[in-house]
């Protein structure tokens, strides 16, 4: 158990510090596939396979290929890397870089505080378990994000809406 | 040692599958279209398949200059991968499965969502606009059939109140989800059709409009992995079906389990190829609409009923 979760622990680091530093982006999008799987990986070896499924499903295999869709779609492959060159320079990174060095100082201070909690016994959560305290004490924020989504699903449907043109003669519909 | 060797004994006979797949699709669409196929090599033309793959070792392994060549090269290898670690959760006998996770329907799930990265980034690491475009149609297509494809096995889940694919199969003793699930099983084998992008749904290759789509730029072995990845995938799906809704490998006693899945997942690969024999390929818009207007919501009606029945039969 240790020693996996170590490992994808590693992992997890190693390609979220990768996606920072790439210059291309189409490759600092796959480091970060490979991220977020890692992740599942720690969230499976710690009891919760359905939020790894989920991870996996949801995150590494809907929303990135969405963005590496929309990467796709503008073109930013080798000709931006050089933009992204000139936009990371120490200046630039070294504020943001202190503040989170900070943030993981305290983090750190916090793990090493005496009494850590008894690392007690991996509980399970199956997907039972998750659906019923989704639809039981959460209910509220379930129907929340229901609510935020039908209004992307709205806005995306207003925003994409035209009139269908077909120049072509013989395509022309018979309704017209 | 009893586990390496299921393991071992599941790739083998998926490899294998795989390639004989090539030999049969060719048969059985010259059977149907009246004319012969391969038939000079060996018996029945079988050596067809050890001549393909000589073939395919011998051709020039070319990465294009202006390809993206990490990219390019670990593409195809994603495809095989993610199909052949969806397999490790099916259960092909009473006690033969790889792996018995409590989650398998939702991995098998992961894989095939991981799998539509193949086709995105071969294409996109080919730099080429033919590639690049059947690489963009794959991605949309994938990522919309993929919605009800988990929508439509959500009916299989409720009966059988599990994700895990032996206890899927256990609770078919009764009678096979494909009566009560019908629908779904409708959904789910079309929306399997789009996921391994086979006719007619190989919008994403479409080689009259495309050259051959997001694997224009291939050749070699790394071409052979997207094939090898194609036949591995309608096998998968193939699988799929008959665990979730014909039962398994449950059947008459006088043939052991094992026969039982292989014949009848055999039965829903002569039905994809009966299909690629049969169907004309539809327009990219009408593939979409289709998917979104007519199967989307179908799927969520399947659920909402399936649900509801369930919940007034307790």
């Amino acid at each position: 158990m240790g020693a996996a979760f170590y490992i994808a622990a590693a992992i997890a680091i190693l390609s979220t510090a990768m996606v920072i530093t790439r210059y291309n982006i189409m490759h600092a999008l796959l480091y970060l596939i490979v991220s977020l799987l890692s992740v599942a990986v720690i969230f499976y070896i710690y009891g919760a396979p359905f939020m790894a499924a989920l991870e996996v499903i949801i995150y590494a295999g809907a929303i990135m290929v969405l963005m590496i869709f929309f990467v796709m779609m503008l073109n930013l492959g080798q000709q931006s890397a050089g933009d992204e060159r000139h936009w990371l320079t120490p200046r630039v990174w070294i504020g943001p870089a202190l503040l989170c060095l900070f943030l993981l100082a305290e983090l750190v201070y916090l793990i090493m505080q005496p009494p850590a909690p008894p690392a007690g016994e991996i509980v399970m959560v199956d997907p039972k378990a998750v659906g019923k305290s989704l639809f039981g004490p959460y209910i509220l924020a379930v129907e929340l994000a229901g609510m935020l989504l039908m209004a992307g699903i709205v806005g995306a449907y207003h925003l994409g809406r035209q009139k269908k043109k077909i120049t072509h003669r013989f395509l022309e519909r018979a309704t017209q | 040692m009893n586990y390496w060797w299921i393991i071992g004994g599941v790739l083998f006979v998926l490899l294998n599958t795989a390639a004989g797949l090539i030999w049969l699709e060719r048969r059985m669409l010259a059977l149907w279209q009246d004319r012969y196929g391969p038939n000079r090599a060996g018996p029945f033309g079988l050596f067809i398949v050890l001549a393909d793959t000589l073939k395919l070792f011998f051709k020039e392994d070319w990465i294009p200059p202006f390809a993206d060549k990490v990219v390019f090269v670990f593409a195809p290898a994603i495809v095989v991968a993610s199909v052949l670690m969806s397999f490790t959760v099916i259960p092909f006998g009473p006690n033969i499965m790889v792996a018995d996770l409590n989650i398998g329907l939702l991995f098998f799930l992961a894989m095939s969502s991981l799998g539509v990265y193949s086709i995105v980034l071969g294409g996109w690491a080919s730099n080429n606009k033919y590639a690049l475009l059947g690489a963009m149609r794959g991605a949309s297509q994938m990522i919309s059939y993929e919605v009800f494809m988990g929508m439509a096995l959500m009916g299989v889940v409720i009966l059988s109140g599990s994700f895990n694919l032996r206890e899927i199969v256990e609770a078919q003793r009764k009678i096979w989800f494909i009566v009560p699930q019908f629908l779904g099983f409708v959904i789910f084998l079309i929306a399997g059709i789009a996921e391994t992008h086979r006719l007619p749904f190989d919008i994403p290759e479409a080689e009259s409009e495309l050259v051959a789509g997001f694997h224009s730029e291939y050749s070699g072995m790394k071409f052979g992995m997207f094939f090898i990845g194609e036949y591995l995938g309608v096998t998968l799906i193939s699988a799929m079906l008959v665990t979730l809704y014909c039962g398994g490998w449950l059947g008459p006693d006088f043939l052991p389990g094992v026969v039982w899945f292989v014949l009848k997942t055999f039965v829903f690969i002569s039905l994809f190829i009966l299909l690629r024999a049969s169907m004309p390929r539809p327009r990219y818009d009408q593939l979409m609409e289709y998917g979104w207007k007519v199967l989307f919501p179908l799927s969520l009606l399947n659920l909402m009923a399936t649900a509801a029945i369930v919940l007034s039969l307790k």
